[in-house]
């Protein structure tokens, strides 16, 4: 045992005086919150609008104002060729326009049946519905602010509570799931590079003359990295809380629990590939390819799992950003306890146990 | 007493083979040399005996000890350092030592005086916090076997140690070699440079994968077969031509000079006629005893 402890003693030099790498392996995860958190939004706001009025009356500048005073809509383009609308969808420009045709206030005071022009780019299938919707919702707004101040309506309606993420906003959902992302790629790919960097520069060759075992070198170089890793998710929860205002709802301890479960799985993914491969270029590309693929694809961060053929989730059950989703979410947005995310914890030992004896198993212990 | 036996390895890299059917026996307390030039298989040699490689066959074994199945128990009686620098450049001298230190189990107060008695030898005692990238290349080598011998190993396996080492370095460095092995430690030392070879005991020539001879330094030069002369002229490539161009005649460039050998049974009086229109009388040509390196050219040109 004494052995790991030197060997850990000896990585930690390795990434304290490497300040360089140091420094890339603590920014770079903040970074990739940042810009990855911004370019993920999925929520549809200030689509682009351009509104033709040829009606040209008070009435007509009313439902304009309403419409660009909603964070939905924003103004696109002013001018609108009417010989050739499409002109603004095609280029791109703007994702609707509305036409208010001549005769929108008469009929308002009439109380007569009008219709309003809508185009909508669908191309963005989601976009459009997104747009639809959000048309009629200003739009029904605008009448019923026209009705008298107690004019009656019966019926029924329909009284929804949205739980844990109330303001329906993507961020909630998607930036936890980025903060398993971000922590697999950097995890795996800085221990995929220690065995690699010992390999290359001819260290591991008068090492592995010496007593040490290969379990002894893999859990030695683990161990320091668990301590950055953790670092770099702390770091990257701060960020998710305070940039991006996801709520936290559950035990903050009880997430750093999991969190260290997680990395240190995480990590057993890069120490297996540096044990399999020769070279530090082969051991960051596998890294890369081994983890931030599955992690985005199968590990319902982005694309819900249980729409995907059986094969591929077959596959997920071995990815571990899909267990750290579940947790994550689940204590940050809904406050889930310890009772309820025992089997995704239980997962990722499971999966780590696997991944370092593996590892041992396939070091090499001879060169070349 | 043998101490490391080599029986019959052979390793092939593809269709080449870097041994060739090599045995080798190196006694207890013996400082051992594995002469050749570059690309002979030394280092495959070394590597095989360290167990950093499979041979395709033979064996090997250590104090007795099958290298294959009791690698575990030869680890701590064996040190080695190989042809590469291959301690860590970002920790310090003193670090190194701890660190290989720790890996053989020699801690606390045992690793305290081992270090201490090292740092006599290495005198890198006043740079113990200097890191070891920042060393100079005969302060690295020494670092280097100071780390192989952190243990108190009975065998030193070294792969070319003095090579990129200056003079006085290597010189040192050949000091410490028998000072150890005046200690009882068995050492097996390659080595591209004859002159080293005058120090062991006993050494072997490696060419091609094969062992082309093995003894004592002397006996083998003595090997050597015919006669030579040392022609005290610049060897130019002409020259080298004309005389290579009479029948019965080699030669061959050495230092300043040329050796010129002679077939066995022959001698120089039929060829000093020739010789002597190219110039060269026989004040110039002086008869001298075969060094290493001729009975090593001798044996690489025809290895019977």
């Amino acid at each position: 045992m004494h052995r790991i402890r030197f060997i850990a003693q000896k990585e930690f030099y390795h990434i304290l005086r490497d300040f360089r790498s140091l420094i890339i392996v603590i920014i770079m995860p903040v970074m990739m919150i940042f810009l990855y958190g911004y370019a993920i939004n999925m929520d549809i706001e200030n689509v682009s609008l351009a509104i033709v009025d040829f009606d040209h009356s008070v009435e007509s500048q009313q439902l304009t104002e309403r419409f660009f005073a909603s964070p939905y809509f924003s103004p696109g383009e002013n001018e609108v060729d009417m010989s050739d609308p499409e002109q603004l969808l095609r280029s791109g420009q703007v994702a609707a326009i509305l036409a208010i045709p001549p005769g929108f206030s008469a009929a308002l005071a009439r109380g007569e049946d009008f219709e309003l022009g809508m185009m909508v780019d669908g191309t963005d299938a989601s976009l459009a519905s997104a747009v639809q919707a959000f048309s009629n919702s200003v739009l029904s707004n605008f009448l019923m602010d026209r009705l008298p101040p107690n004019f009656d309506i019966p019926g029924v309606t329909l009284s929804q509570q949205v739980l844990y993420n109330p303001d329906l906003k993507s961020s909630h959902f998607l930036v936890p799931g980025l903060v398993a992302v971000i922590l697999m790629m950097i995890s795996a790919l800085m221990t995929s590079m220690t065995i690699a960097r010992e390999k290359e520069t001819g260290t591991m060759e008068q090492l592995l003359t010496t007593p040490v075992k290969p379990r002894e070198i893999l859990i030695g170089k683990l161990l320091p990295y668990v301590v950055i890793a953790f670092v770099d998710g702390i770091l990257v929860l701060i960020f998710a809380r305070l940039v991006f205002g996801v709520p936290f709802v559950g035990s903050q301890l009880l997430l750093l629990g999991f969190g260290l479960i997680y990395v240190t799985t995480a990590l057993s993914i890069g120490i297996l590939i540096s044990s399999l491969v020769d070279t530090l270029q082969e051991a960051t590309l596998l890294a890369q390819v081994a983890t931030l693929l599955p992690a985005v694809m199968l590990s319902g961060f982005i694309f819900a799992l249980k729409n995907m053929p059986f094969v591929l989730q077959a596959i997920s059950y071995i990815v571990p950003a899909r267990y750290f989703v579940v947790i994550i979410r689940g204590i940050m947005l809904k406050g889930a306890g310890l009772e309820v995310l025992i089997p995704q914890a239980g997962a990722l030992v499971l999966l780590m146990v696997i991944l370092m004896t593996v590892a041992a198993a396939k070091f090499k212990t001879r060169v070349v | 007493m043998p101490y490391l036996v080599a029986d019959s390895l052979s390793r092939k890299y593809g269709h080449n083979l870097a041994l060739d059917d090599f045995s080798l026996s190196v006694n207890k307390g013996e400082l051992f040399a594995l002469l050749g030039p570059d690309g002979a298989g030394k280092t495959t040699m070394i590597r095989v005996l360290c167990r950093l490689l499979d041979p395709d066959s033979g064996s090997v074994t250590i104090n007795g000890l099958d290298l294959q199945q009791r690698y575990d128990d030869i680890k701590p009686i064996l040190g080695y350092m190989p042809q590469q620098f291959s301690l860590y450049p970002d920790l310090s001298v003193e670090e190194n030592m701890t660190f290989y230190a720790g890996m053989y189990g020699v801690t606390g107060q045992a690793y305290r005086d081992k270090r201490d008695q090292l740092y006599q030898f290495s005198k890198l005692g006043p740079f113990a916090k200097r890191r070891a990238s920042a060393l100079s290349g005969g302060m690295k080598q020494k670092l280097a076997l100071s780390c192989a011998l952190i243990h108190n190993p009975r065998m030193l396996i070294l792969d070319e140690p003095t090579t990129g080492v200056d003079p006085l370095s290597r010189r040192q460095f050949w000091e410490t070699l028998l000072q150890l092995k005046s200690q009882g430690v068995t050492i097996l030392v390659s080595t591209p440079y004859m002159d080293e070879v005058a120090r062991c005991d006993r050494a072997a020539f490696i060419f091609g994968g094969r062992k082309l001879a093995e003894d004592r330094p002397a006996q083998l030069a003595a090997a050597f077969q015919g006669s030579i002369f040392y022609i005290d002229r610049e060897p130019t490539s002409q020259l080298l031509n004309q005389i290579m161009s009479i029948d019965g005649l080699t030669t061959a460039r050495f230092g300043a000079g040329m050796h010129l050998y002679l077939a066995p049974d022959d001698s120089l009086d039929p060829y000093l006629n020739a010789l002597s229109q190219l110039g060269l009388n026989s004040s110039d040509i002086n008869p001298i005893a075969p060094s290493l390196e001729d009975r090593f050219i001798q044996l690489m040109e025809s290895p019977t």
